[in-house]
């Protein structure tokens, strides 16, 4: 095997497509357009039969791109730049911590300025009232989209700004429209990489994730009735395609359990990327695929051993010990507040492929391991910069 | 010469709207009903004829009657009747055993349709988004009428494997809900009427209905124009259990999945609701069937979404408890009592 040929996949970490040391490709130009900023989103059409919603909300420094006037083509300026107008800050917000990783601020609550106090209790009660009522829409996956924007999201989002302080990069790289294939690593014993991933896209891309889960997320209580509310569906080809097909932004961690369950000495290790099914969903249904690269939620259990026999008793792939669980019972369930970097990478065509190629085995392998190999050298690039764990 | 359609399960709600309407298609000259027990409908221009389809005799009836179409109705969707299950499954298998060995030794018959249930994909943790029509089941049923409506139409697509000349139509029902449906064509709108419902704890189904007004039109469409095939019939839409059960403002009791066993059991004895274990899936992981093909290759647009045929039961059987107008009533009392609240003391403050 010493003298084997050795025939690279991938780029090896060298500029060129997915290590975004050189600006895109032309091809992958033409397919992302700039991610469109939250400010910048059209207000909602308003309901029939509820109250006109509320003018654009925005808790934090607005967010502008500096060319977002100009002619010149903004997939090209990246990493993205923002800068911050002071005049449309909030009188109560202070510019002091403006920068790519202060600018998780969705649109959250309405600031005190703008509205009567009233209107919050009177939005509190419609909301109520709607729930309560069944007053709202589900799709046929069981998506329920006002859940999630104004409960799901809710809850996690302090963990993500003030928790993770989560960095995001390559925002441009997510189609603000249409079909695409978000294909992440996974890591860190409970998949808050996922939800985190989740909110990251809907925050700053305006978009919802659609993550494919395990069959074992589906046959858990409450966790399946969560996850096909916050617009998750079972991991089968199926789904993938009718999704992709419908436009949706999906998200899957091919590693599966064996990337999020992986003993802490393995961290940043990419597993195996299964048998490739989500290449072939993206390929028959034409979508790019965007690969995706966390750092940071490896920390947050270190995975240091596991109890398999307690495991088979749950049915469960793994019951983890780390340095907090079980010691600490519940406590132990607090994540480490590691820093993260979620990174978004140059988009991958496959709708230039001929008819059938979903069923060339050995294309869809290619295709897999590129893209597996793209994760893999950004994840070391991004922790060959990575000075500390926690900050 | 004009058609002639026999109907089986006349006797049941269903099944006797679904003969009053073929008889009042003008393209066909005359419609057979045919059931054990006599209808309690009118059924109009019908000829009834009691036969029991278990037995040969129904062989005669087509022959007699020279029947070309055949619609099979009497496939129990619910708990069926008086019998117990053993009946009911009795009546199901073998009565389409005996129909189809009629069909296969009949020269008139043309045609035949058969109401079949979206419970042949069965309900699993595993099941995809929504069933296409060629996608087998994750988990196959193993127990009540679902089972039977598995078998039934493994029957169906035997006789359509020997007698090609036959247009096979299969149309797979999704669960329908509608005033006066009885338990042998769906057990839901009882179930949605209990004074408390019970739920799966941490479960969430996704439900899809069809009203019956969408089913009928659908069997007459496949007996006088529709391509035959196989064909999911559900409306437009999906609604969570837990959203349909608010929108009829019902009262729920979650039960944790291992005690909806003795729940069921309980129900059986005080009530006629039988909650198999098919049922106790469908109420656990829920199924949402694509009905794309019945769009596009039947051409049938169905009138009702799910969420209108919810809000059509909810007007002919009542609301419950939590009706969404008192509720609504609440909030704006809280709204306004707030809004004085506040204006007072903006008006102290002012002062």
């Amino acid at each position: 095997m010493a003298d084997a040929d050795i025939i690279p996949l991938g780029t090896r970490g060298r500029p060129g497509r997915g290590s975004r040391a050189a600006s895109p490709s032309k091809a992958a130009r033409s397919l992302a357009p700039p991610a469109r900023s939250r400010t910048r989103r059209p207000a909602a059409a308003p309901d029939d039969d509820l109250p006109a919603p509320p003018p654009p909300r925005h808790r934090g420094p607005r967010l502008v791109r500096p060319d977002s006037d100009g002619p010149s083509n903004p997939a090209t300026d990246h990493p993205p730049a923002y800068e911050v107008r002071p005049d449309d800050l909030p009188p109560d917000e202070v510019p002091a911590d403006v920068g790519p990783a202060a600018d998780h601020q969705p649109a959250g609550e309405v600031p005190a300025d703008e509205v009567p106090a009233a209107d919050a209790v009177t939005e509190a009660l419609t909301f109520l009232r709607r729930r309560v009522t069944g007053d709202y829409e589900v799709d046929e996956f069981g998506f329920d989209a006002h859940l999630t924007s104004t409960v799901l999201m809710r809850v996690l989002r302090p963990l993500a700004e003030k928790w993770f302080r989560i960095e995001v990069r390559g925002l441009e790289n997510i189609p603000a429209e249409g079909g695409a294939l978000l294909v992440s690593n996974h890591s860190g014993t409970l998949p808050l990489d996922a939800l985190m991933t989740g909110l990251v896209v809907h925050d700053h891309a305006d978009r919802y994730l659609r993550a494919l889960g395990a069959d074992l997320v589906f046959t858990l209580p409450f966790v399946s009735e969560l996850a096909r509310k916050g617009g998750a569906t079972l991991a089968c080809g199926d789904d993938a395609e009718r999704m992709l097909a419908a436009g949706e932004l999906v998200g899957v961690w091919p590693e599966g359990f064996k990337g999020i369950g992986k003993p802490y000495r393995e961290r940043y290790k990419l597993q195996r990327f299964g048998r490739g099914g989500f290449v072939s969903a993206a390929i028959k249904t034409g979508v790019p695929i965007v690969p995706c690269s966390v750092v940071g939620a490896e920390e947050i259990y270190p995975l240091m051993g596991n109890i398999p026999a307690l495991a088979k008793l749950l049915k469960v792939p793994y019951v983890p010990v780390t340095p907090t669980f079980p010691w600490l019972g519940p406590l132990g369930l607090v994540p480490l507040p590691s820093k993260w970097v979620i990174d978004f990478g140059e988009p991958l065509r496959t709708d230039s492929y001929p008819a059938g190629a979903a069923d060339d085995p050995m294309l869809v392998f290619n295709v897999k391991d590129q893209v597996r190999e793209t994760i893999q050298q950004t994840l070391y690039t991004l922790l060959m910069h990575r000075t500390s764990i926690f900050y | 010469m004009g058609r002639v359609v026999l109907v089986t399960g006349v006797a049941a709600p269903l099944g006797a709207r679904a003969a009053r309407r073929l008889a009042a298609d003008p393209g066909i000259e005359r419609v057979v009903g045919v059931d054990v027990l006599p209808p309690r409908d009118d059924l109009g221009d019908v000829r009834f004829v009691r036969a029991d389809i278990r037995n040969p005799v129904i062989a005669k009836v087509l022959a007699v009657e020279d029947v070309d179409t055949v619609v099979h109705m009497s496939v129990a969707a619910g708990a069926g009747r008086a019998g117990g299950r053993a009946a009911v499954k009795e009546s199901n298998v073998i009565g389409t055993m005996q129909l189809l060995a009629a069909c296969q030794r009949s020269s008139s018959v043309r045609c035949l349709v058969l109401k079949s249930s979206t419970a042949v994909y069965g309900a699993s943790a595993r099941n995809p988004g929504s069933f296409v029509e060629d996608m087998a089941p994750r988990q196959l049923p193993l127990t009540g009428v679902a089972k039977d409506s598995a078998e039934v139409e493994s029957y169906v697509r035997g006789f359509s494997r020997r007698r090609p000349d036959v247009a096979v139509t299969v149309l797979r029902w999704a669960d329908v809900l509608g005033a006066g449906i009885d338990s042998h064509d769906s057990q839901l709108g009882q179930y949605l009427l209990l004074p408390l419902v019970p739920t799966v704890l941490g479960f969430d189904p996704r439900l899809q209905l069809l009203h019956p007004d969408d089913g009928l039109a659908v069997v007459n469409r496949a007996v006088v124009a529709g391509p035959a095939g196989t064909y999911n019939v559900a409306g437009t839409g999906v609604l969570t259990l837990s959203q349909m059960l608010r929108r009829l403002g019902r009262v729920t009791v979650p039960v944790p999945a291992r005690g909806v066993g003795t729940v069921g059991q309980a129900l059986r004895r005080t009530s006629d609701l039988e909650l198999s274990s098919d049922q106790v899936a469908l109420l656990t992981h829920g199924r949402v069937v694509d009905t794309t093909a019945l769009r596009k290759s039947f051409g049938y647009e169905p009138g009702w979404t799910t969420a209108a045929t919810v809000e059509d039961f909810a007007e002919t059987t009542g609301r419950g408890p939590l009706d969404a107008r008192r509720i609504r009533s609440v909030e704006q009392r809280l709204v306004s009592a707030y809004a004085a609240a506040t204006s007072a003391r903006g008006g102290a403050a002012d002062g």
